[in-house]
């Protein structure tokens, strides 16, 4: 399957400024997720895939048509969620949405049928004759991923999704994202900093770290096909441990919580660690085992280790 | 950011409210049609405007006193020279107009404004249309509302006149007459509706808009007005684009009048403000705001 999205060594500047540094990655075809901390570089690479932003240098195609040559075809063929509220001023739900399937290229009652069938698939179909001015933050998520998929586009590109969200509201977007990507058969590209919302609804993903690309693969692959992870609380000279853990060739990483979360490769456990802790004079006051995650990924790649 | 999973919400599953998405298999319409759907929007939500509306009804009822005229004059033909039909009655119908123009425009202050302040920019220009399809959408509406209070009551006024005199002779003996409406009304719309246009453009508040479009007309023709009592030259007038429009609307209605500053100078003025505004309008209207 030829990549739905492909960049080759795009740059792109913000006055001096460079917010993507000679990228060079393909986005395979299924649901992607564009992780990277906040002023990584994930909305310029969407605005630069959009056409919104002129790279200074680089290739980028989307649905294999080259972006700066045709980003009108481009631009028909996928959805685009932007991260900030936004709407057309004095309209109601089902007429802002069809408006959107009518500048896509809808005729006018195919775009107003549409734009019911998708109020109704993002949970508004009540709300729908409502000023969209009106609407609650969890709303204008939801309203904002309707008129992406009012024209049934090929490819999504969804920036920050759940921001602002409550918990159950954030959920349920999440199934939606989910729901489309591997129900509905449209490929989407999910830009986020929030790891779990990645890892629920994305099969592949593109870690972006200060404009470079820090790892991409697909996820399973990039939480490694063995060993295990264990989380740690430790009471001594914690650094002098984690030494000794680096020295050992584990991967050792601190977390918000005074947690370590520690990777170990192969078949050494828990008892190994019980034995270094012991070397080193370090108390373990707690010890858990879990599977390898997102966010192991994630730190390792952006070096948060 | 590295908060382990299991303390975070899971997502749950089973709480979609429609699982019925369906593909669309339909038409779709050919690039280069987007700002029709930008254009009748705007349209549509103005006539639903009430106050925009009485506006409209407003500025039409001078037609109705400029029928009486022409009414008048072809019923009695020995009419006072005040109630003659001939070019200058036309050119004075649209001088007089030019409060309207005014007041429309400042009707349509928010059109790119509003825009702004929703952040709509983004969502329009992500779409399959381009800056020049996005501005002509939005250019088009105050033409249409400005043409609706300058040329189409115009025409109708000459049509009112050819059908109660029941002859072309009027027409044929002033042949410049429709083009000289149309150029006036064109020339005067094309500059409010561009000038409203770039100002929107600038701001996220119709309100400013509004003042700043005020502030304009009334500074710079107070100003033409002060320099020349204070000059003595008339060549001041070229800073007050209200003046403009009319040396141009009493040129081509080959008013017996002298103009204020030569026409070239005029239609100079006219046509750099117009090509100011594109510019700005060029610099303004884009998906991404960047501050460098």
């Amino acid at each position: 399957m030829p990549p739905v999205v492909d960049l080759q060594n795009v740059t792109v500047r913000y006055g001096t400024n460079a917010a993507l540094r000679d990228v060079t990655v393909a986005f395979p075809s299924g649901a992607i997720g564009l992780l990277g901390p906040n002023g990584a570089g994930k909305s310029t690479m969407i605005k630069a895939l959009l056409g919104l932003l002129a790279p200074e240098r680089g290739q980028m195609t989307v649905l294999g048509l080259d972006v700066r040559h045709a980003p009108l075809q481009i631009r028909r063929r996928i959805g685009y969620m932007p991260e900030s509220d936004t709407h057309i001023p004095g309209m109601n739900a089902v007429s802002f949405v069809a408006f959107c399937g009518e500048l896509a290229g809808l005729p006018r009652s195919d775009a107003m049928q549409r734009a019911h069938e998708v109020l109704y698939y993002v949970g508004l179909g009540e709300a729908r004759y409502r000023n969209v001015e009106q609407y609650s933050t969890g709303m204008k998520q939801r309203i904002k991923l309707a008129q992406a998929l009012v024209h049934d586009p090929e490819l999504l590109f969804l920036d920050e999704p759940t921001n602002g969200m409550d918990p159950k509201g954030r959920d349920e977007m999440l199934d939606l994202v989910r729901d489309i990507a591997h129900n509905k058969q449209m490929n989407l590209i999910l830009s986020s900093h929030l790891l779990p919302d990645v890892e629920y609804t994305c099969d592949h993903v593109v870690v972006l770290d200060k404009g470079t690309v820090a790892t991409q693969g697909p996820i399973a692959a990039l939480k490694g096909p063995g060993g295990r992870v264990f989380e740690l609380r430790v009471k001594g000279d914690g650094e002098a441990f984690i030494a000794a853990l680096q020295a050992a060739g584990l991967e050792c990483h601190n977390t918000d919580d005074d947690v370590m979360r520690v990777f170990v490769p192969d078949e050494r456990g828990a008892p190994f660690l019980f034995q270094l802790a012991s070397k080193q004079h370090v108390q373990v006051r707690h010890l858990r085992a879990s599977v390898p995650t997102l966010e192991d990924v994630f730190a390792k790649a952006v070096g948060e280790s | 950011m590295t908060t382990p999973k299991e303390q975070l919400p899971t997502p749950t599953s089973g709480l979609l409210h429609d699982q019925g998405y369906r593909h669309y298999g339909g038409l779709r319409a050919p690039h280069g049609q987007a700002w029709m759907v930008i254009a009748r929007m705007h349209v549509m939500s103005a006539l639903k405007y009430r106050p925009f509306l009485m506006l409209l009804l407003v500025a039409w009822a001078r037609v109705i006193y400029y029928a009486v005229r022409i009414y008048v004059s072809s019923v009695s033909p020995q009419v006072p020279t005040f109630f003659a039909v001939n070019p200058g009655l036309f050119q004075e119908f649209l001088t007089g107009q030019g409060i309207f123009v005014f007041l429309v425009t400042i009707g349509q202050a928010g059109i790119i404004a509003d825009d702004r302040r929703a952040n709509a920019l983004q969502l329009y220009l992500s779409k399959p249309l381009t800056r020049l399809e996005y501005i002509t959408g939005k250019l088009v509406p105050p033409m249409l509302w400005l043409l609706g209070v300058t040329w189409v009551p115009a025409m109708l006024l000459v049509i009112l006149q050819v059908v109660l005199s029941g002859s072309f002779a009027f027409l044929r003996e002033n042949l410049f007459l429709l083009p000289a409406i149309t150029v006036a009304s064109f020339v005067d719309s094309l500059l409010s509706a561009f000038l409203i246009l770039a100002l929107s453009s600038l701001s996220k508040s119709r309100r400013f808009v509004s003042v700043m479009f005020a502030g304009i007309m009334f500074f710079t023709f107070g100003m033409y007005q002060s320099l020349r009592a204070i000059t003595g030259s008339r060549w001041w007038a070229a800073i007050a684009p209200g003046q403009m429009v009319d040396v141009i609307t009493a040129w081509v209605f080959r008013a017996r009048v002298e103009p204020l500053v030569p026409v070239p100078v005029a239609v100079a003025v006219v046509v750099g403000l117009i090509v100011l505004s594109a510019v700005i309008l060029e610099r303004r209207v884009r998906g991404v705001e960047v501050v460098a």
